[in-house]
Formats: structure tokens, sequence, C-alpha cells
């Protein structure tokens, strides 16, 4: 290990560091712009100049590795002269328009000018124009701003695999363009608003709307998909401006997928913001009183076992924990938290988890998709999987559907059938799986949400047998969800209870007259005409797909309005936090719940949030301590049966539009046709 | 010079030329299989330079964005990486140019040596400015950095062949006869031999001539 002297303090640091590193580990803070630690090592940028004795110039030091008995000095009237050349280089060619940038006041070179930068101007030429280049619908672009430290092309690169913007022409002429004027199509994209260390690249929604400063900060939750990634939520007033990541190591590092950054204009379009009651066949607004009384009228005399409870695919713990407890005092167990019909069940907890973590996919070596397109269905667990490609030594495999998930994958075939020949072991490929260390196979809920579900479900168990998942101290079964609150509804277990309806059977019970009262809490990705024929008590944020057949609508919280826990796919609970308080009369959904089964006579007695929790963590212990996950007992599941040849389809059709706030968000909306646009093209050209 | 300016290359938007198509003649996707040959397998993007050269010399000295796509869709790499390539080298013209390549070198060696007399004789010669092609659309005329033969500057670069020790009335000759169609010995036009020194041998007496 080098042995280096910074600043007169001796460091150690691992082979292979760099000075920059050693330097950060000896506790100096030293000014970077193009180095980011989650990127290659490019080196134009020249900001981070240390002296390092014996050598004749001041050196870069993110691109100097780290030797022994270098003697470096980070503080040094040279050192410090060195930068304030840089930084006047910079500057010869940057706007002086801080005062209207979107990046002004969390600008890495606003903040480095404070400390380096010249009082004045020797340059007397002329600046550099640069024309501004098209990006699409996410990314506004300001490139006169632009210092080239080409971390938005790396990220692109390297990152999301998509390699769409470069840098053109040379030197001064140099410019950050995907040159052609066309959109980027990454999911991954706006991550590079926050890397740009200036202010070219910018949100588009969010371009002018706000100051940064006057912006109210709350760390959250995101529910767009059931990654689970750390957000923060930047509103002002009652209005959410702006969405961005938060760094969490383990599971979304510290990237966000665009859905879930730019999908928030959703929040405030289609709101249902009043109780409504259908009368004489039309919605009217009431207020809420009414609205629960009309649902206590319609329960009223009506048996238990006509009443039937579904769960839609956003819905926190909190309220679940009210919807089976009311469920529960009516004594109905027609109850399914399963909008998908994916026949997963309680026990043992490991078939619905994504047991190897989104960290350890890094100490996979091979990785077996079916029925999934992770890169729709989980972008950032899908980043992971090609962080853990660009390493080597590691295979990945698919049965199902082809697409282009920004890695090189072995196809072995698109349905049951190869799954079933895999897993008893008369397929090529099971040598390659019986021959490496942590293997891990991610089922999609795809491959389970169809009528032999149970029978691929237990296909994939006996290939976790057979080939060995789980062994000593590795666990390498996956489901992959792409609902956020699909894991916490099955810890929970708000599954049917003795003799109750699962998905299917409530809705068989619907259309026989069977189930008459229905309450369907944030459901909107069931055909809504089979949901008709009874009393619908919708319970939930947007005039979707329910709202408009519902008889009585009950206006709760989005995710960004309440404070409430979500459990994500790998089984690590975590609390969402209120940023702006719910539009109109609407409210948190456990109140409404809790008032409503006051209005049944049915009252569950959990009056604050506090009891609610307690609650929760007596129906599910593992629930209790936020960010922890509890590993999951192995056992066996699903249900051996005839598998239909079917080829497997992910349940991500289109990515940009899958929930009640993405299909009401424009910019979503503006994704989608493009995306569409795209692919037209594509087949176009190619057959 | 005052201040960049956005120079003459703009990005394929709506103002491109519009060329839908390119492709390799057979002839010279023969030739560009042989290119590809010479580099192992998995680094055929190496290739982008000979190829791209190919292609220009097909295309009729420039790159339209169809050769381009042709070109990275040929080697199988992403586009935007031979944008830049194609961008970044003087050497390939992106937009319609005179057919005839007219390069003179300003570097400082040459520029100490008389290329400032060079340009005048080549602008006075092809009517046009560096950065133009000639009025009748034959030649065209740029500014080059440094052509690597700067023992024998000034040097005028001509479709792949060298013009060196200059003078104004040679380089104007050379290129009179290169308009009237004649090919003009390549080499220095003062009368040395390769850049031997310019006053005779000092050195390597006992080899033959
Ligand atoms: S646009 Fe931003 S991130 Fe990209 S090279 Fe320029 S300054 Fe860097
Ligand atoms: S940070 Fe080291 S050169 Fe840019
Ligand atoms: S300076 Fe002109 S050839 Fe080198």
């Amino acid at each position: 290990m080098p042995k280096l002297t910074i600043d007169g303090q001796l460091v150690e640091v691992p082979p292979g560091s760099t000075v920059l590193q050693a330097c950060e580990a000896a506790g100096r803070e030293i000014p970077v712009f193009c180095f980011h630690p989650r990127l290659n090592i490019a080196g134009n940028c020249r900001m981070c100049l240390v002296e390092v004795e014996k050598m004749p110039k001041p050196q870069a030091s993110c691109a100097l590795p780290a030797a022994d008995g270098m003697v470096v000095h980070t503080n040094s009237p040279t050192v410090h002269k060195a930068r304030k050349g840089v930084l006047e280089l910079l500057l010869i060619n940057h706007p002086l328009d801080c005062p209207i940038c979107d990046q002004g006041g969390e600008c890495d070179l606003q903040d480095l000018t404070l400390f380096y930068g010249p009082d004045k101007s020797r340059f007397k030429e002329n600046k550099r124009p640069v024309a501004d280049k098209y990006l699409g619908p996410l990314i506004s672009t300001h490139m006169t701003r632009c210092i080239h430290c080409t971390r938005c092309i790396r990220f692109l690169n390297e990152i999301a695999g998509v390699e769409e913007l470069g840098a053109v022409h040379r030197g001064e002429h140099m410019e950050i363009t995907t040159w052609v004027e066309a959109a980027l199509s990454s999911e991954l994209q706006g991550n590079i608003i926050d890397l740009c260390p200036v202010g070219a690249l910018n949100s588009k929604p969010y371009e002018y709307r706000a100051r940064t400063w006057e912006l109210k900060k709350t760390e959250s939750i995101d529910v767009l998909d059931a990654v689970g990634s750390s957000i923060r939520i930047d509103s002002r007033g009652n209005e959410v401006m702006r969405i961005l990541p938060r760094l969490h190591e383990d599971v979304n590092e510290e990237w966000l997928a665009d859905k879930s950054r730019f999908a928030y204009d959703g929040l405030k379009k289609r709101r249902l913001d009043v109780p409504m009651v259908r009368r004489d066949g039309k919605l009217e607004p009431v207020d809420w009183k009414t609205a629960l009384a009309a649902v206590a009228e319609r329960a009223r005399g009506l048996a238990a076992d006509r009443i039937a409870f579904l769960v839609g695919d956003q819905a926190d713990c909190e309220t679940m924990v009210l919807v089976k407890e009311l469920a529960a005092r009516l004594g109905t167990p027609h109850l399914d938290c399963r909008q998908d019909g994916a026949p997963l069940e309680t026990t043992p907890r490991a078939q619905y988890l994504f047991n190897t973590t989104i960290a350890g996919i890094e100490q996979a070596d091979l990785c077996l998709l079916v029925g999934t397109n992770p890169r729709w269905e989980a972008p950032l667990v899908n980043a992971r999987i090609r962080k853990r490609w660009r390493r080597g030594g590691f295979v990945v495999a698919r049965i199902g559907a082809l697409f282009d998930l920004t890695y090189p994958v072995q196809d072995l075939g698109a349905g049951p059938a190869t799954l079933e020949e895999l897993a008893n072991g008369r397929h090529s490929f099971a040598e390659r799986l019986a021959s490496v260390e942590r293997p891990m196979l991610i089922l999609g809920t795809g491959a389970i949400a169809r009528p032999d579900g149970a029978a691929v479900l237990a296909l994939a168990h006996r290939l976790a047998e057979n080939a060995r998942l789980v062994r000593e101290g590795w666990n390498g079964f996956n489901l992959l969800h792409t609902a956020a609150a699909r894991v916490g509804g099955l810890e929970l277990g708000l599954v049917p209870g003795r003799g109750g309806r699962d998905l299917a059977g409530i809705l068989d019970g619907i259309e026989r007259g069977e189930i008459e009262l229905v309450f369907a809490i944030g459901v909107d990705e069931i055909d809504p005409k089979r949901l008709e024929k009874a009393f619908v008590v919708y319970l939930g944020t947007h005039g979707d797909r329910t709202a408009p057949i519902a008889s009585v609508i009950l206006p709760g919280a989005a995710y960004t309005e309440k404070n409430a826990t979500w459990v994500n796919l790998e089984g690590r609970p975590q609390r969402g936090r209120l940023a702006v308080f719910p539009p109109g009369e609407a409210k948190e959904d456990w109140r409404i719940l809790r008032a409503l089964s006051e209005a049944m006579g049915a009252l569950v007695p959990l009056d604050t949030l506090a009891r609610v929790r307690e609650r929760m963590a007596e129906l599910a212990p593992q629930l209790a301590e936020p960010d922890r996950i509890r590993r999951a007992e192995w056992g066996s599941f699903g249900r051996p049966g005839p598998v239909d040849p079917a080829p497997f389809v992910s349940p991500v059709r289109d990515y940009w539009r899958t929930c009640p706030i993405s299909r009401a968000s424009a910019v979503m909306a503006e994704c989608s046709a493009l995306a569409a646009a795209r692919d037209r093209a594509a087949t176009g050209t190619h057959g | 010079m005052s201040g960049p300016s956005l120079g003459p290359k703009q990005p394929y938007g709506a103002m491109a030329p519009d060329v839908a198509t390119f492709a390799f003649t057979a002839e010279n996707l023969e030739e560009a299989k042989r290119i590809l040959a010479r580099y192992p397998a998995g680094r055929q993007a190496s290739a982008v330079l000979p190829l791209l050269h190919l292609a220009q010399a097909q295309h009729g000295g420039w790159l339209p964005k169809a050769a381009l796509d042709y070109v990275a869709d040929f080697l199988g790499m992403a586009r935007i990486r031979v944008y830049e390539v194609a961008t970044f080298y003087d050497m390939f013209n992106i937009e319609p140019v005179g057919r005839v390549q007219v390069r003179v070198c300003t570097t400082t060696p040459c520029w100490l040596c008389g290329s400032d007399a060079v340009l005048r004789a080549a602008r006075e010669v092809l009517g046009c400015e560096p950065g133009q092609s000639s009025p009748d659309g034959r030649f065209f005329l740029r500014e080059f950095e440094c052509l690597g033969a700067c023992a024998n500057a000034p040097v005028l670069w001509i479709d792949d062949h060298f013009y060196e020790d200059l003078t104004y009335e040679t380089a104007r000759a050379v290129l009179e006869a290169v308009v009237r169609g004649e090919r003009p010995k390549p080499g220095p036009q003062s009368g040395r031999k390769g850049s031997m020194p310019a006053g005779g041998k000092t050195t390597l007496f006992e080899v033959g001539e």
C-alpha cells in the first residue's frame, strides 16, 4: 500500500488509488469539475491541480496514480495560483448569466469562483458563441455555459449504456451534442442534469420555475417503481417543483430513473380533490360526511361476503393496515393486494422478494432473466446489472422477449418451455449455470401474472433448487416487482383469508352479482369494465381508469403528500415524508379509512400514525425498523402444473406511463410519444 | 482573428444537404474488408479513419451523414462516435466542397518561410477564400495546421500530393497547372532533392546519388 505525505500528513491508501483519493483520505478537499467517483477518469478540466515534489509542474491529482513516497502539497501558493489560472481560463467563455441560471445556488463553478475566481476579466475578445442543443423534452441546454468536463457523455456511455451524446469538433470549437438534433432515448438521462457541474444541462420541465434557495426540501421515497429510490422532493408553497435523487448506496446509489424524476407534473393534473357520490348516474361533489354515509348506507344489511377489498400499486403500508383491519371488522375474507393477479403467497417470504438485494447484484457472477425487461420495469436494477457486467466475468442470459438492455444478453428462449428444460437440467445452459459460484435469477411478474403463473413459479422454484441458487451466504432467487405497494401488501398479508376470493375470484364474483360492494384502494390497472357491475368505492388520487365508474370517490393523498411507509422489492421498509398537502378536500388515505370504519360502524381504533405503525409492527415485525432488510427464509412455493407455451411478456409495455400519476403527466406523455415514434422508425428501417 | 466563430461546420439538422443513402461500391467494399482485416477481432472500430477516407473519396470529397452512419453501422459502433471522429479531423469534410482539396499549411515553420505568399497565390488562382470552394466548384481551399513536412516549408497539399519549398511564383505555377487539369510533379519545387540541405550535401558524400 503506497504511503504518501499530503501537506505534511502521512496517509496510506489502497494500491490503485489516485492522488486525489489520497488527498481526500487525508481530509483535504480538492476542487474538481470533470472528476466523478462513479465515472471513468477524464482528467480534462485541470481544476484538481496539486503540487507534487520532484515533479516540475502542478499535476492533475484525479488522473495521477498515487505512488509510494510522494510528497504532495494541496495548499501551497503554486497550487492556488494554478487553480486560479485554470478557473480564469474556464471563465473566459462562460457567460455571466448566473442571475437567470437554474443552476445558480447549486453550481460548482459558482462555488469555486468564490474561492479561486478572478475579480475581473482580462479577456477582451468576444466570448465563444455555441448554439443550444435539442435533447428532448426532459433536458434543456445552455451550451455557452458548458465547460466540457464530459461528465454527461461519460454517464450515458458508461452507466446508462446509451451512446448518444458526444463531443464534436475540436479544441475551442468543441461542442457537446447528439449532432443530429435527436432526443436522448435513455431512461436515466435526467441524471446528467445533476452531474453537469454548471448550468449547461437543466431540467426542462423545471426551467425558470424557481430559485433553489426558495425551495423546501423534503427527504422521501419514490413509488413509481418498486425500487424505492431515495428522493428529495423540492416544493414551494404547496407545489412540488422538482424531484431529485438522494444518495442511497444500497438502492439507487445517486441516480434516479426518469419517470420518478419527471412525472411529478402528473401530481397536479386530473386530481380528485373532493369526495363524490354518484346520483342518477352522475358523479356529484359532496362533503366527506355525505360520501362516507353513502358507503355506509350501501353496506348496511349487506352480507360480509358480498364485500371485497382490492389494493393498487402505490398504496402505502399504513393504508394497507387499515384495509386489513377494516376487512376483518366487516368480516369479509375477500381481500387482495395483487392487482396483477400474480399467484404469490405470503410464505415463504423468499418467493416475493429480491433476495440477492440490489447491491448484491454486484457479487453475482451470472444472471438469468426470466420474463422480465428490467430496463423498463426497474431501470436502476438494470443499471446495477450493467454496472456488474462492466466489471467483467459476468454472464446474462434471458428467457423472454428480446429487448436492448444495454449489455449483451444470451437468449435461451421465449417462454415456459425453456424454463422447464432448464429447471430439469436438460438445457445446454444448465451446465453453465452449475459452473458458477453466485448465480442469480430474476423472475419478472410478467412470467407469473398469467393463468399458468403458479406453475411457472413452481418451475422457477425447481430451477432454484436444482441450480442451487440458494446456498451458504447467498440467495440468488429474485422476484422483480413493478409496484411499490406489492411487497408491503404481501408482508402485511393482504391476501384472501380463509375461504376468501382472490383477484380473479372477486372479479368473477362481481360478474355474477355475488360481490356487490368493492373497495378499490388506488386500483387502476384493472379493466374497469370488470368492476362496473359492483358498487365501487374508489379511494385514490387521480381521475384515471377506475374513478369514472366508481359510485363513491374518496380523494386520497399522493406519495408526496403523506408520511407513510413503503417496502421496496428487496423487502426494505422505508419512510416517505409529506412535502406538500393533499389538494382540496383530499386526505391521507389511512385517515379516510379510519373515518369510513367509524361511519360503517366497524371502528378500527387506530387514531394516530404512531398507533397505526404499532399495529403494522405487530402484523409484520419485519417492517418495524426502517431501511433494514430481514433476510427471508427459503422454502417451497408455486404449484406444479401444466404450462402454457405462450412467450413471457413484460408487464411494462410503455415505460413512461405505468400509473395514474405518470399517465396524468404531460411530460411523460411526450416521452411516450417520442419512444413510440422511435420504435416505429426502427421497425420501419429494419424490417 | 478576433474570437472564434462557429466555423463553417454546422451540425446535420434541417439545413443538412439531403443525401438519403450511402453504400460502398463493390470495389470499395472489398477494400474496406481488406482494411478491416488489419485489426484484431473486437477492435474493428480502429478502422474508422481509413474507412472514412475511403468513403470521402468515393463521395466526391465530403461525407454526408448517410456515409457516417454507414461507416458506423459497418463497424458496429455508435453513430455519435463516428460523428466525433469526422468532426475532429480537418481532413474530413462534412459539407459539400470542391472535389480537389487544396490545403495551405500556415503553421509557424511554414509561415516563417512564406506561407502567406502561398496562400495569396492560392486565393488568386482559385478565386476563393480559405474555407470556400472555387467558383467553378472544382476546388476547395483551406488553411491547415502543420502538414508534417516542415523541413520543406512552405508546403501546399493537393489531393494527397505535397508541393514543397514554394514561393509565390512556384505556388502559382503548380496551382495553375492543376487548374488546367495537369498533374505537376510533386515534391520540392526549388530543385532540391527531398529534404536534403538546401545548399547541397553536407554529409554522406560516399553514398551515391
Ligand atoms: S454539458 Fe455539463 S456535464 Fe456535459 S460536458 Fe458540458 S459542463 Fe460537462
Ligand atoms: S478533476 Fe482532475 S482534471 Fe478535472
Ligand atoms: S509547419 Fe507547415 S508542414 Fe509543418
